[in-house]
């Protein structure tokens, strides 16, 4: 397989799964903020930070308020990491790849951009945001699932899905990292309602809540919360299972040996630092090593795949 | 009933399935009355079919807009197709394949002896002043001698019934997926005429391609590394390359990914590492293909291509500097070359064509300007042309003192009527002009696609089949009157 047409595909996985994310993102915060009282004012900056596009933001709005926040993640052209960004990204990526893929994948991948593109304005409102969010989000799902069944899943296919999980843990991570840090500043604080409210909407950005409720029957609590969505392997969307996921594309490619041991590495480090313990001083680095040792991970594959010389 | 052949106008054309007014020519008497007995609700259902399987199909060409990046458009097409007997074909092909014969030899002496121009034949300073000459090619040859493996000749008909070649693709011709294409279309659409009528098939032409390139290979290997290098997805024919590396199971590539090594091999970079390729069929200009070399700007080609091809690592189809043998001017020389090195007389003629150089042809077309086209020797796309009888007597006399300050930059030809064929126009049917562009592949022998790609002026009295001006193009029918 070429060098070329398997990069697109990682990254047509990438992007992919970078717009859905942020769909659920603003979806939780716009849902969160209707249950906080005004005195917590936790608005849209978190949202911003969470991607970090803090500098670019505010180079063209004085404020982060709600309009201006929703209107750079959903429909900025000039922000990368927008939704309409990533999906116009991940569409350029799908046609050059079009040989590749399914069809059908094609044409739903291009009907979503333009359904984005010509509905973006539905996001402002609040009375509209759900259900065009949630378009984006389940456009995405019928995506994944027209590949997962009828693409072969050949080489190609792996290296979409190692886009998909890296994206994944590289949100996962951020949104623990960002939202963890606006919340309790330790283990020790008691809590109240609306920290409850808080670690859930940190769940339901991660569509996690429903599956931790029924691992973990107990009140929500930031320990449990951080081991679920760090440590629990049967979780799709946690790190640990990211990382073995691409782990396991990774074991049907040629040369892996290198990068493998490198998610090893990653894997034995979240596996040891008892991440649910960490204050929140610790907790931040942690996951600064955790997205550290991830970009290290994507470059062994860019070196090993797409850039070799 | 929809279709009416009594009202088909043919009056003093000559159209390409009826000789008169509702009276069909015998290879289409089948298919006239198959059309004559359908009701308007059938022709729209059959023209709905036909959009749909080439939507289904995804044949596209491509337009590049900058607000949207780049769209898809479906080239129109008719579903009426266009006949040609196979007794007529059988001469067609052979005067194809002898021409085609005739201009490779052609690029092979002029890249080396130049006995051509040496016997007087060809003016040597025709070659300086030509563009696709490229000096980089001087002294090469290669195998076989085949420079231009890949031709697409532009055929018209007149309204006497002549066939003529209006001009020869010797560079990167394309349409050749609309061919196969087409075909499919009207396998759905019309499959009792398939069982009716003898008709060839076409889909032999993938496999031929392959074959070709495959006996190019410079390492005699029992799998060649074939790929196909297109300039991208932004290119107009992008779906026409996407889809003959997949019906060939060659590996489409783009400039970037390959690379020329310090042994003068081309390798591809792969998920693997670097692998070695051995025939590029290649869907990009000269003037891009190699930025060591011709454009240095190009992103589009691979440096270094060239001193792989020379060494003999790797083969290039077309070679390049082919395209020398398909400006204006040599056209003029191809019914001389055909003599020359084949000592044969023409069987395909060229549109006879005045070289404004000679002083005879030269009085001819400045006391028959009003009639003639004259077409500049070194522009193309069009510019500087003269269409006689569209212009009013202060620009034939313009043109008339431009011929005279430099005759050798001047051809001129008769204004021919070209042929039609009957064309859906809602349910019914008018004649409109078309062309055909057979595809010759030579390599070890020389192999003619069975017909071509037609392509239709969509528009009323119109003679541009261009996809970008209006054209369409239809399923082209070589039918086997006695085999069936």
């Amino acid at each position: 397989m070429l060098s070329r047409v398997a990069n697109n595909l990682c990254w047509m996985g990438r992007y992919l799964e970078r717009a859905e994310n942020t769909a659920r993102l603003i979806n939780v915060n716009s849902n969160l903020l209707l249950d906080l009282p005004r005195s917590i004012s936790l608005g849209w900056e978190p949202i911003v930070d969470i991607l970090s596009y803090r500098e670019l933001f505010y180079s063209t709005h004085k404020e982060a308020v709600e309009r201006n926040v929703i209107n750079f993640m959903v429909a900025d052209q000039k922000n990368h990491g927008s939704i309409i960004s990533s999906l116009s990204a991940a569409r350029e990526n799908a046609r050059t790849v079009r040989e590749i893929i399914p069809r059908e994948s094609w044409e739903r991948i291009n009907e979503l951009y333009s359904y984005a593109k010509e509905n973006c304005q539905k996001a402002q409102a609040r009375r509209s945001r759900y259900g065009f969010l949630s378009e984006i989000i389940q456009s995405n799902q019928t995506i994944t699932g027209i590949l997962a069944g009828t693409m072969t899943h050949d080489e190609g296919y792996e290296f979409l899905r190692i886009g998909r999980n890296l994206e994944r843990a590289d949100m996962t991570t951020r949104i623990i990292d960002v939202r963890s840090a606006s919340l309790l500043q330790d283990t020790e604080t008691s809590q109240s309602a609306f920290e409850n409210i808080q670690w859930m909407s940190v769940l339901k950005s991660l569509t996690a809540y429903q599956m931790y409720r029924r691992e973990v029957r107990l009140r929500i609590r930031r320990p449990d919360v951080l081991k679920f969505l760090l440590l629990e392997d049967r979780f799709p969307r946690s790190l640990l299972h990211a990382l073995r996921q691409v782990e396991h594309c990774l074991k049907t490619l040629p040369n892996h040996e290198e990068i493998i041991m490198q998610i090893r590495v990653v894997e034995t480090q979240l596996l040891d630092a008892n991440p649910q313990s960490l204050i929140q001083e610790k907790l931040h680095e942690f996951i600064d090593d955790m997205q550290l040792g991830l970009n290290t991970i994507f470059d062994k594959i860019n070196q090993t795949y797409f850039f070799h010389t | 009933m929809a279709i009416r052949w009594g009202n088909y106008k043919v009056a003093n054309l000559h159209d390409e399935l009826l000789r008169a007014s509702g009276k069909p020519r015998a290879y289409a008497d089948d298919l006239c009355s198959y059309l004559r007995d359908l009701s308007d609700a059938e022709i729209i259902e059959y023209k709905a079919a036909a959009d749909s399987a080439i939507h289904v199909m995804g044949i596209t060409f491509r337009v590049y807009n900058d607000e949207e990046g780049s769209i898809d458009r479906a080239w129109p097409f008719d579903i009426i197709p266009r006949l040609i007997d196979k007794k007529e074909w059988v001469d067609i092909e052979i005067g194809l394949k002898q021409r085609v014969k005739a201009l490779n030899m052609f690029i092979d002496d002029l890249y080396n002896a130049q006995n051509i121009i040496k016997d007087g034949i060809f003016p040597a300073d025709l070659l300086d002043k030509s563009k696709n000459f490229l000096l980089e090619c001087k002294g090469f040859s290669p195998p076989l001698g085949v420079w231009a493996h890949i031709c697409g000749s532009d055929l018209v008909r007149d309204n006497q019934g002549v066939v003529y070649v209006l001009e020869d693709n010797l560079r990167v011709p394309s349409g050749v997926s609309y061919m196969l294409e087409n075909r499919q279309v009207m396998k759905r659409v019309f499959p009792e005429m398939f069982e009716k009528l003898n008709i060839l098939p076409v889909d032999d032409y993938p496999s031929d391609l392959y074959d070709m390139l495959a006996a190019m290979s410079p390492r005699d290997i029992a799998e060649p590394e074939i790929v196909v290098l297109t300039p991208g997805i932004y290119n107009s024919a992008y779906f026409e390359h996407a889809y003959l590396a997949q019906q060939m199971g060659a590996e489409l590539v783009e400039g970037n990914d390959l690379v020329v090594g310090d042994d003068d091999c081309v390798y591809m970079r792969t998920i693997n590492g670097l692998s070695r390729v051995d025939v590029v069929y290649r869907r990009i200009d000269d003037w891009f293909l190699d930025p060591e070399v011709f454009n240095p700007e190009s992103t589009l080609g691979v440096p270094g291509i060239m001193r792989a091809w020379k060494a003999g690592n790797v083969a290039l189809a077309n070679a390049p500097g082919s395209g020398v043998a398909d400006d204006k001017v040599v056209y003029a020389f191809v019914p001389d070359i055909i003599k020359y090195y084949l000592n044969e007389e023409p069987i395909l003629p060229n549109v006879p064509t005045y070289k404004c150089v000679n002083e005879k042809e030269r009085e001819y077309v400045l006391e028959n300007i009003a009639s003639m086209v004259v077409k500049p020797a070194n522009e193309s796309g069009g510019y500087g042309m003269l269409i006689g009888p569209h212009s009013n007597a202060k620009e034939h006399e313009k043109f008339r003192k431009l011929i005279q300050e430099d005759p050798r930059n001047y051809v001129a030809q008769p204004m021919l009527i070209l042929s039609t064929a009957p064309t859906m126009v809602d349910t019914k049917v008018e004649p409109r002009h078309l062309d055909l562009r057979p595809f010759i592949l030579s390599g070890k022998d020389v192999k003619v696609t069975t017909g071509g790609l037609t392509r239709v002026a969509m528009i009323r009295g119109s003679t541009v089949v261009n996809s970008s001006q209006g054209g369409g193009s239809k399923d082209t029918w070589i039918v086997d009157m006695e085999g069936s």
